[in-house]
């Protein structure tokens, strides 16, 4: 009972001390022009309440991660216990939900309404560009936060290619990822010596240079107006509007699975490792004869590579790109997609992409509240859940059992 | 001539609100080693509410603009170091052991928060800010190179430099933040206790930070709630290139950066006035990653 007493104490403080914070901002409202002061009591009320049970939750969350109950779960499992996780694994589950799996994918656009494939459409490019993003902050623990000048690097040479040259989508897609790649290298080659908060900042700086840049070349880049008109793909002849959202939304998915596929690949590699260990200890990795430079130029070259194909498909499927579709929160709506599924896990990364973008698309009431509920994502994810909502499964190596 | 002096005033002048917001930065860096993504919104949290506690007292009473001006800025200051305490408190206290990038994603995360806060509480659009500093008579306007506001933000950035100075070289708290940011196992063995530090230390930051904000939001007459994205960030740019954690090089960090960009947009180009900050900050962390004034760290595995 004491404890209890204690506990309403501490909420009941909390509470008050939030609803004096907020005063000036949640109660009162100043219209200069016409000398109007309005006063928002209830606001104050909601405040006082919310904070009240909040404050005790996240008291009770706190408490129940230091002393460790929460995580017992993690990496042990039981024998002879379900685990979804495993039993996708064997064999006799896993051809068959695949096949579901593949079969509703294939049917989803004549199933569905056109604005629902767009949709699902973008939804997979996010994926794409979580995917690429989380090479670089999954694998080699390099926090980017100007991944969004990549993408708009794949963009822009679709549209400049097609504006000056006129080159098609097909041709453009790995141009786009070749500039992608290119740039990773040139932003890459000065933060060599960068590490950890430091880096992060300066990618963030080439991010905004590079918005800079397109906003302000106008005779080149077309500048804030950006570019119009940009050819959807054609399948042999020109499609309609629904066809081209149709025939992207294909090849998005063909894209993820060749995404996963070398992401894969790439963990078992000589550079994935390489990555793996740069990120644990990068002196470490370096005495043991890794080149930090090399790897961490392959390590933006491989992000940059997806985000410019993206770059190119969202040219496409939109028709026009300007660079206020390039900003840090692109950048910073992606690192959430990556954060809140699980950093270096792919089907977290692929949750999480599918959770930034169909949340704010299907609830449009809390489409106002979207950025707010991404920073409180982005905060109790890194106190409560760092390892996000599918935590990565590193490959373990047993000795001296079935396993090695 | 005239040009380059004006340049020169102008570059001070924003070379100062850097340095009133750098300071925080550089300060809880030295004790904490975070870069507190969202100290730029407590500096536009400061302009907010001096802003929204002055129109009132404007419109509901009838007090002389001094006295307004002197209530806002107290509301402000302590609005401000209240939101810098509490944000500590929930998004970097738990967070104090775990790794360096799990913290800094908590500040993002933070500062998204902040920023659509006051956004969904307040407006989207730009709020006229009437200046409640009077003019003084002994600058006639258009004649004199020094408007009254540079020269308000001129005095008070020095005066707010001298007195944190004075706190940290010869109070007892100042040499408990000093011992905290070399060595916090150490310093809590002779009984500091770190907590009380470094809410401290959020705690003057963030005054700072509004004392900033309420000078700026008077000097250009219009403030919305992405002010203090930019502005952190520069001010950022600023503690970075004196070298972070020291906070004689955040002053000059930020008299350097104001500088550069008064001279870059006032010879060079306007439009990339912000360009110059990120390039500065490029061409520093590649040369001297330690700063202007900064030390050289020994990496050690």
């Amino acid at each position: 009972m004491n404890y209890f007493l204690q506990e309403t104490k501490k909420s009941v403080l909390s509470a008050l001390w939030l609803m004096i914070l907020t005063f000036p901002l949640m109660v009162l409202k100043v219209n200069i022009f016409e000398s109007v002061v309005t006063l928002r009591w209830n606001n104050m009320i909601w405040i006082g309440i919310g904070t009240f049970f909040l404050s005790w939750l996240w008291r009770f969350l706190l408490d129940r991660k230091e002393n460790g109950s929460g995580n017992k779960t993690q990496e042990t499992e039981i024998p002879g216990k379900f685990s979804l996780r495993k039993s996708l694994n064997e064999k006799r589950i896993k051809i068959p939900t695949l096949a579901v799996l593949a079969v509703l994918v294939l049917a989803f656009p004549f199933m569905v309404k056109f604005y629902q494939v767009s949709i699902m459409t973008s939804a997979l490019m996010f994926v794409i560009l979580g995917l690429g993003l989380n090479i670089v902050i999954g694998y080699g623990g390099l926090l980017h936060l100007g991944y969004a000048a990549f993408y708009a690097m794949g963009a822009y040479s679709y549209g400049l290619l097609y504006l000056y040259w006129g080159v098609q989508f097909w041709v453009a897609l790995p141009l786009g990822a070749v500039s992608g790649a290119v740039f990773g290298i040139v932003i890459g080659v000065p933060v060599l010596r960068l590490r950890g908060d430091y880096l992060a900042i300066v990618t963030l700086a080439f991010g905004e240079i590079a918005r800079l840049l397109l906003e302000n070349m106008s005779g080149f880049t077309k500048g804030p107006e950006g570019i119009a008109q940009i050819p959807r793909p054609a399948f042999f002849v020109k499609l309609s509007l629904q066809g081209a959202t149709t025939y992207l939304f294909y090849i998005c998915i063909v894209l993820v699975l060749f995404t996963i596929f070398i992401i894969r690949r790439l963990e078992d590699s000589r550079i994935g490792r390489a990555l793996e260990a740069m990120k644990e200890d990068d002196i470490a990795a370096q005495s043991m004869g890794i080149d930090l430079a090399k790897t961490k130029l392959i390590t933006f070259a491989l992000g940059a590579v997806w985000a410019g194909m993206v770059g190119v498909l969202l040219a496409s499927k939109t028709t026009y790109i300007n660079p206020g579709s390039f900003t840090l929160m692109e950048s910073v709506m992606i690192l959430v997609a990556v954060v809140l599924g699980g950093t270096g896990s792919i089907p977290g990364v692929i949750l999480g992409a599918f959770l930034v973008t169909l949340i704010p698309e299907y609830f449009r009431v809390l489409a106002d509240y979207r950025m707010l509920m991404f920073g409180v994502a982005l905060v109790v994810m890194s106190i409560f859940r760092p390892q996000g909502i599918i935590p990565r499964v590193r490959k373990r190596y047993l000795v001296g059992e079935d396993k090695i | 001539m005239k040009y380059f002096l004006q340049l020169v005033l102008a570059g001070l002048t924003k070379g100062s609100i850097y340095a009133l917001i750098a300071l925080g930065y550089t300060m809880v860096y030295g004790i904490i080693k975070l870069i507190n993504f969202a100290h730029g919104e407590i500096y536009m949290i400061g302009a907010f509410t001096a802003l929204i506690v002055g129109g009132a007292l404007q419109i509901t009473t009838g007090l002389p603009p001094l006295s307004i001006l002197a209530i806002s800025l107290a509301a402000a200051i302590f609005f401000s170091s209240g939101y810098g305490v509490t944000m500590e408190k929930i998004a970097y206290k738990p967070l104090r052991n775990a790794p360096r990038l799990t913290a800094l994603i908590s500040a993002i995360g933070m500062s998204l928060i902040l920023q659509n806060y006051v956004l969904l509480a307040q407006t989207s659009d730009f709020l006229p800010f009437r200046s409640m500093i009077p003019n003084f008579p002994f600058l006639t306007p258009g004649k004199s190179l020094v408007t009254t506001t540079q020269l308000v933000i001129l005095v008070t950035t020095i005066v707010v430099m001298v007195l944190l100075t004075l706190l940290i070289k010869f109070t007892k708290m100042g040499k408990a933040m000093r011992a905290t940011s070399q060595d916090k196992v150490m310093a809590q063995l002779v009984g500091i206790d770190i907590n009380k530090v470094i809410t401290f230390t959020f705690a003057i930051g963030s005054a700072t930070a509004a004392i900033g904000g309420v000078l700026i939001a008077n000097h250009m007459g219009q403030i919305n709630f992405y002010i203090g994205f930019l502005a952190g960030i520069k001010a950022f740019v600023a503690a970075v290139l004196g070298g972070i954690g020291s906070i004689p090089g955040a002053v000059l960090g930020s008299l350097v950066l104001g500088m550069t960009e008064s001279f870059g947009a006032g010879y060079i180009s306007s439009a990339y006035e912000d360009a110059f900050a990120f390039v500065i900050l490029i061409i520093i962390l590649i040369f001297k990653p330690s700063g202007l004034l900064g030390r050289n760290e020994i990496e050690k595995v």
